[in-house]
Parts: C-alpha cells; sequence; structure tokens
C-alpha cells in the first residue's frame, strides 16, 4: 500500500490516443492510476520544452501518444514529431538522463488494449526508476540559493 | 602585426567590390582592443580596406553581422562577407532556410587554420580542432587557396563521453551548467540564434525562470541545443563567446551526430535541402516508439 507511485504526464493527441484511451476507459480495461492526461491536436504540437518543463515541475515520466504513422489528422505531424522526439531522446540520455523516463508511442482511437498496455509498461518502467532527480526543481537541488 | 600577402589579397578583393560599386559594404574582422582581439568591421569606402585583418584571432562568426549590414543599405545593394568554412555553412544554412537570399551577398571565403579560443591561451577552439571543413561551401571570391577537407574523426570527443556511465555523464554537464550565469552571451554570438524573440526572454509564457538556478540553466542549454538541431554548423562561436568557458559544443556535436546517422543531413553544405526537422521521410526509424 505504502509503495511509491511516480506521477506520470501523458501528452495524448486528440485524434488517436485520446480516444485509445476512451476506449480503455469504456471497455472498463484496467492500467495503473499513475498517469495525467493532457489532451493536445496532434503529437506534433508536443514542443520538447513541455517535456522538459513536465520533468522540471516533478513528474516522474512524460508519455507522449500519438498516432500511427500514416494516420496523422493532419497527415504529418506524427513524422515530424518522431525527428523531434528522435533527437530530443538522443540528447537526453546523451546528457544521462534515464531513457525510461521520456517515451512515445503510437497508440490508435481502436487500440484500447494497447492503451492500457502502454501505460502498464511505462509505469513500470518509471517505477523501476524510482523518483525523478535529474532537472527536477527543488529546493534542494544544487545551486538554489537558501 | 604585420599583414601577410593572403591579408593583403583580401584588401584588395574588398577595395576592388567597393570600387566597382558591387556591393555597398564589406563585412570583415579588423584588429580589435589589443592583439589577441579582432572586431567586426564595417568596411564602406575602399580607402579602409586596410583595416581588414584575417588570422587566427577572428573567431566572431560575422554572420549575424552581415545580416544588420543588409538591413541597413538600399533596397536591391549587395554585402561582401568574409567566410571562414564555418561562416560560409552558416550562410548556406541561412539559405536553406530561406533567411538569406544567395544574390543578396557575395562571399569572399577564406583559407581558415582555426581560430583561437580566447579561453584556451594558445590552444586552437575545440571546434577548430576537429573541423573538417576549412573552405565555405560556396563563395564568389576565394583569398589564397582552399584548403583540404580534415579527415579526422569529428566525433572522437562525443564517442569518449559516450563511454563514461549516466552518473558521471550527468555530473559532467552538471559542472557545466553551474558554471552558466545566463548571460546569453551564447546566443547572441551563435549564426542560429536569429529568432526575433529568443524562448529565453518570452514572459508570457514564462517557460523557465531567470535565475541561474541549476535546472533552469540547464533547460536553457538543452533548449538552444534542440533549436539548433540539425543547423548547428559547429562554429565554435558560442563557446568563444563564453565568458565562464562552459563546453556548449558537445551537447550539439551529439545531436548534430544524430541527425546524420538517423537522417542523412549534415546542415550548411546545400542551400537547397529542406533542414533536417523541417520534414520528413515515412521510412524514418522508430525504434524507440512503443
Amino acid at each position: 500500500m505504502n509503495e511509491w507511485q511516480p506521477k506520470i504526464l501523458a501528452f495524448l493527441c486528440n485524434w488517436c490516443s485520446y480516444a485509445g484511451a476512451d476506449l480503455a476507459g469504456v471497455s472498463r480495461i484496467q492500467y495503473p492510476p499513475n498517469v495525467r492526461v493532457v489532451r493536445v491536436p496532434c503529437s506534433g504540437r508536443v514542443n520538447p520544452i513541455f517535456i522538459l518543463k513536465s520533468l522540471e515541475n516533478g513528474f516522474d515520466g512524460v508519455l507522449v501518444s500519438g498516432c500511427h504513422p500514416g494516420d496523422c489528422h493532419y497527415i504529418s505531424g506524427n513524422y515530424i514529431a518522431r525527428r523531434k522526439f528522435a533527437v530530443l531522446k538522443a540528447a537526453l540520455e546523451f546528457m544521462g538522463v534515464e531513457p525510461g523516463r521520456v517515451q512515445f508511442s503510437w497508440v490508435s482511437a481502436g487500440e484500447g488494449e494497447k492503451f492500457a498496455q502502454v501505460i502498464g509498461q511505462v509505469t513500470d518502467t518509471v517505477k523501476g526508476l524510482g523518483p525523478a532527480k535529474r532537472l527536477v526543481k527543488t529546493a534542494e537541488a544544487p545551486g538554489v540559493a537558501g | 602585426m604585420k599583414a601577410g600577402g593572403s591579408e593583403q589579397e583580401l584588401r584588395e578583393a574588398a577595395r576592388k567590390l567597393l570600387k566597382d560599386k558591387k556591393v555597398g559594404v564589406v563585412v570583415g574582422y579588423a584588429r580589435g582592443t589589443g592583439e589577441l582581439r579582432s572586431t567586426p568591421a564595417f568596411i564602406r569606402h575602399g580607402k579602409d580596406a586596410d583595416r581588414l585583418i584575417f588570422d587566427r584571432t577572428c573567431g566572431i562568426s560575422l554572420v549575424p553581422h552581415l545580416r544588420k549590414a543588409l538591413k541597413a543599405l538600399p533596397k536591391g545593394a549587395k554585402a561582401a562577407v568574409v567566410a571562414k568554412g564555418c561562416d560560409g555553412r552558416a550562410l548556406v544554412q541561412y539559405m536553406a532556410e530561406g533567411q538569406l537570399k544567395r544574390d543578396d551577398v557575395v562571399i569572399v571565403g577564406v583559407a581558415c587554420d582555426g581560430v583561437l579560443d580566447p579561453r584556451k591561451s594558445d590552444v586552437l577552439s575545440d571546434s577548430c580542432l576537429r573541423c573538417r571543413y576549412p573552405n565555405p561551401p560556396v563563395y564568389d571570391v576565394f583569398v589564397a587557396e582552399p584548403k583540404a577537407v580534415g579527415a579526422g574523426d569529428e566525433y572522437a570527443a562525443v564517442t569518449e563521453f559516450e563511454k563514461l556511465g549516466p552518473e558521471e555523464r550527468w555530473g559532467w554537464f552538471q559542472t557545466q551548467f553551474a558554471k552558466c550565469i545566463r548571460c546569453y552571451a551564447c546566443r547572441n554570438a551563435c549564426p542560429m540564434c536569429y529568432c526575433e524573440e529568443c524562448f529565453v526572454d518570452q514572459t508570457n509564457p514564462l517557460w523557465f525562470g531567470k535565475s541561474a538556478e541549476q535546472p533552469d540553466t540547464a533547460m536553457f542549454h538543452i533548449v538552444r541545443a534542440l533549436h539548433t538541431a540539425g543547423r548547428c554548423v559547429d562554429c565554435g562561436a558560442c563557446e568563444r563567446a563564453c565568458p565562464l568557458g562552459v563546453r556548449l559544443g558537445l551537447l550539439n556535436k551529439r545531436i548534430e551526430k544524430e541527425i546524420k546517422e538517423r537522417f542523412g543531413y549534415t546542415a550548411g553544405l546545400d542551400p537547397e535541402a529542406t533542414p533536417a526537422l523541417a520534414t520528413y521521410d515515412e521510412e524514418d526509424k522508430q525504434e524507440f516508439i512503443l
């Protein structure tokens, strides 16, 4: 009961992953309650700053989920996002931020099962990593006055 | 400092461009305060061309200055710019990004042996030590002879750094960010940071705190590296501008490597190419996506 629970922020695209989450809900599929959802118009809307800011503000993990390649409502939003995320992921790993903190997935509106499975997988990974320490703004962080 | 042969040639070329009314201004380097400093010079008359120099102290990127000089000129007038290899690549990247028209500028290429880093007393800038492109990819006039293309492994430092564990890597970045005082000299010196309003200057939304607190500083550097991803030409102007010797180039270099390997794109070589992050390929690798 007292086990540490991670807080995970999920950016879900309006057209696929958000609907996938909705389907998981109406289908009564169980998945961990660690995830807080932000609905975005498209995975391409997710600025890497959003992801960094989430970590800075105390989320232990961030998930960005969009439509499968070829299914983007805006034709190419997820393709552009894929390039951005590849670069962000490489940069964060290079700096020594744990790879599991920031994750990406494609979940369609029909994949309620997959949505639950992705959330389970992300939650397990972040649980394994423990509370986020890097890039987090806390009173104890080095360099903070007082 | 006595002017060498190629310096005379450079002055001659500038004088000729101004005399023939080909350009309204020549943007180059002049001796700054002290023998080891250079300063951007805007030469508008042939008689001033003797102020121009080019040597190892010419580390400032003239590309942002060229843009300002162009704006000040009457419509249709051209400007000439003295360009090392990296400056030439920055110019090409400007063209690729629609920031500069090839016809508006006369590129005076110079052969570069690398420039000094003021914080490394007698050593070349890190980016010069790994430089592979000593000559500008496009030019109208070339002073002296183009140099041979570098053959060394430009990613040696990146590979070496990656051998460290994540804890050590994070520790090293922490020591770098701890030095930063958020003066934004790196951004101001960077040819690719040409946004009219930078994200760190925005207050609504306030993306990151303004203080030099550790996570905010880290965010600034990561996001700046991401904003220049696939555009950075590794000129090293940021590192040379930094008053505290923050080693900014390593993260940029890692990102550059990722983009080269993943998307087959190198910034600043082809004015017609679409920058890597402004386009996509349906077949892009996606092994990291669940």
